[in-house]
């Protein structure tokens, strides 16, 4: 009962800051004239040949609230305006490079937060010893490489010195005829899953063998922080009571650890999902872009160096209303895997 | 001030933040010294434009001439990294110094006042923070036009909101001590209270964090450059610099890595500048959380 108080709570909360997300994104539009502020409206190039009647229909020369106003009302009736760099409309777009952009975050996922925990314990498990010295040093290479650069490094070595091992983009020329053949059903449009569904082990194979760069691009400055968090939880863990217990009664160390503190340890990494989430959806702008992984990312970068405003205030305004979901979650989670934590006090 | 001592003495036993501090006192080094180690060529206007020796698209090897070679468009990397040391040392140094008075001052007032100033200023840092910070910054640079201010605004933009936070915390935790108290008695008032008593006993870890994070926002800014939202065309800039390297990470069929130099010299410099500061940070996070140096 108290749970949904504090949900409906944290929902309503939601919208003041909702509202001022989109106002501050429509402030930023005001730096255009009317002329190029309409493409936030338009779902139809045709319409792009009678400016001066779109500028008239949505009040582009009214008082800022007015013209906010229509705006809003075109977003909530799902209308992101016209993406200039791909030629269809800003919410098509989104759900058109959607998918490519989720099979990247399929795989980096469980490889960021398994081997972050894995080498946070292990980190903490051996304090003070090589094997902590080394991740805390691997650590902070991890979170000092540029990730773009990263990734130059991984294509000179493995598509140009390897000659093509681990190529870019996302399927190589043959893989991407079959995909768009008939008798490839396409039914989430993420390769790796349709083609299991397919059952056409060589389309597998080929999206895998694009995928392992940009997973590992996306990964190792992740994985570097997860474990570094992980280690410090773990040793407050390692010095409670409990773990005491357990070591006096005798139990071998390693169910000390993977179980009495390493359970407890967890709480505190589900708080950062939403930096996870963040630094995730950065990545994928640098990673898609390295490697011409034509994701929601590649699209994003193409519209901001081609001045395509439409389509990166859509995509920044789809992220934010994303971020501010993944928080709310993440904090929900978080009363229930730790019954300590009280439900009053938002407002701190 | 025992207490600096005390701190510089554990940095400089602990040999990675040793290591940190030689790499930013070398950099340092470079970026002040920069005229005398990659001269300005004569007739050459703008020094923190890269010269260039032709204007043919292939990376040339390092020669005599160029140390490190010559990259796409035949911009000199010696030249560009060593005055590249200048713009991060900038950008960095502005970004954070901008930051900092903004979250200081926003932060102590939302923290010091409470209230509705308070509700109002941490409602505004929501909006902010409801962005992923590159996306919001890729936002503002496309709108304001590429270049070297638009991204310093842009990080600006993005990281004062977790230090005004961060600040107010720590200004709420010592607003109800018996000092601030005691000199509001005495009739203190409050522009006195916030600058004399209040600020100087909360905001000193702050500024430590704050000075490290220089690594993280040139790399941020290194990224925006990278993407073509930076600098200006051959402006003396590391991310711009890797970006030119982006066509030719594949070398002729004989010889795969024949542009080693212009793939990965610049990103070096971005590596190592960054690694400085977070080797310096990790200690510092160390020796500021009592709570793991007790154990």
């Amino acid at each position: 009962m108290e749970l949904r108080s504090y949900i409906i709570r944290r929902l309503l909360l939601l919208i003041p800051v909702l509202f001022g997300v989109t106002v501050f994104i429509f402030g930023i539009t005001m730096l255009f004239s009317p002329i190029e502020r309409v493409s936030l409206y338009v779902t139809d190039a045709r319409q792009f040949t009678n400016i001066p009647a779109l500028i008239e229909t949505y009040g582009l020369d009214q008082p800022f609230f007015v013209q906010y106003g229509n705006w809003i009302s075109q977003v909530f009736s799902g209308n992101l305006g016209w993406s200039r760099v791909v030629g269809m409309p800003v919410w098509d777009a989104i759900w058109h490079f959607l998918p490519t952009t989720l099979e990247l975050a399929m795989f980096a996922t469980p490889i960021i937060i398994l081997m972050g925990i894995f080498l946070g314990t292990q980190a903490a498990a051996h304090k003070d010893r090589p094997l902590d010295h080394g991740t805390r040093v691997m650590a902070i290479f991890g979170w000092s490489l540029p990730t773009f650069w990263l990734g130059l490094i991984l294509l000179m070595v493995f598509y140009g010195y390897f000659r093509g091992l681990l190529p870019p983009s996302r399927l190589s020329v043959p893989m991407e005829l079959v995909v768009h053949s008939a008798d490839f059903i396409r039914y989430t449009h993420i390769n790796t899953i349709d083609a299991i569904l397919n059952l056409n082990g060589a389309v597998f194979l080929d999206a895998l063998r694009h995928l392992v760069l940009p997973v590992i691009t996306l990964t190792v400055v992740q994985v570097a922080f997860i474990m570094r968090l992980m280690r410090s939880s773990m040793l407050e863990s390692l010095g409670k009571g409990y773990v005491l217990t357990a070591r006096a009664k005798g139990l071998a160390e390693r169910v000390v650890i993977n179980k009495h503190a390493r359970r407890n340890a967890l709480i505190p990494v589900i708080t950062v999902g939403g930096y996870l989430f963040a630094a995730m959806v950065n990545g994928v702008v640098i990673t898609e872009t390295i490697f011409t992984f034509k994701g929601i990312g590649w699209w994003a970068w193409q519209a901001a160096v081609r001045l395509d405003i439409a389509s990166v205030l859509g995509f920044a305004l789809f992220n934010a209303v994303l971020f501010v979901l993944v928080n709310l979650v993440v904090d929900i989670l978080y009363t229930r895997v730790d019954p300590r934590v009280r439900l009053g006090g938002v407002m701190q | 001030m025992s207490d600096w001592k005390l701190m510089v003495r554990q940095l400089v036993k602990n040999p990675l933040s040793l290591a940190g501090i030689i790499i930013i006192v070398i950099f340092a080094f470079i970026a002040i010294f920069a005229p005398l180690i990659a001269p300005t060529p004569e007739g050459h206007r703008d020094p923190y434009m890269i010269p260039r020796d032709g204007y043919s698209a292939t990376p040339r090897p390092p020669s005599e001439e160029h140390i490190f070679g010559t990259t796409e468009g035949q911009y000199d990397i010696f030249y560009g990294v060593i005055w590249g040391t200048r713009s991060a040392f900038h950008v960095g140094l502005v970004v954070i110094g901008i930051v900092l008075v903004t979250g200081i001052v926003l932060g102590s007032l939302a923290g010091y006042f409470g209230g509705l100033v308070d509700e109002i200023i941490m409602r505004i840092t929501d909006i902010f923070l409801a962005f992923p910070p590159l996306i919001l910054a890729m936002a503002i640079v496309a709108a304001m036009g590429p270049s070297l201010k638009s991204v310093m605004i842009a990080l600006t933009v993005v990281s004062w909101p977790s230090y005004a936070r961060l600040i107010r915390g720590d200004i709420l935790q010592v607003r109800e001590e018996d000092y601030i108290e005691a000199s509001r008695g005495i009739g203190a008032s409050n522009f006195r209270v916030i600058i004399r008593h209040a600020l100087p006993n909360a905001i000193y870890p702050t500024l430590v964090m704050a000075s490290l994070d220089i690594g993280a926002i040139v790399l941020a800014a290194a990224a925006l450059s990278f993407l073509g939202l930076g600098a200006p065309e051959g402006y003396a800039d590391w991310g711009q610099l890797t970006s030119f390297a982006r066509n030719w990470i594949v070398g002729s069929s004989t010889n795969p890595l024949k542009y080693w130099f212009a793939v990965t010299i610049p990103g070096l410099f971005i590596l190592f500048f960054v690694m400085g500061w977070n080797l310096l940070g990790d200690a510092f996070r160390d020796i500021l959380d009592p709570r793991l140096a007790r154990r």
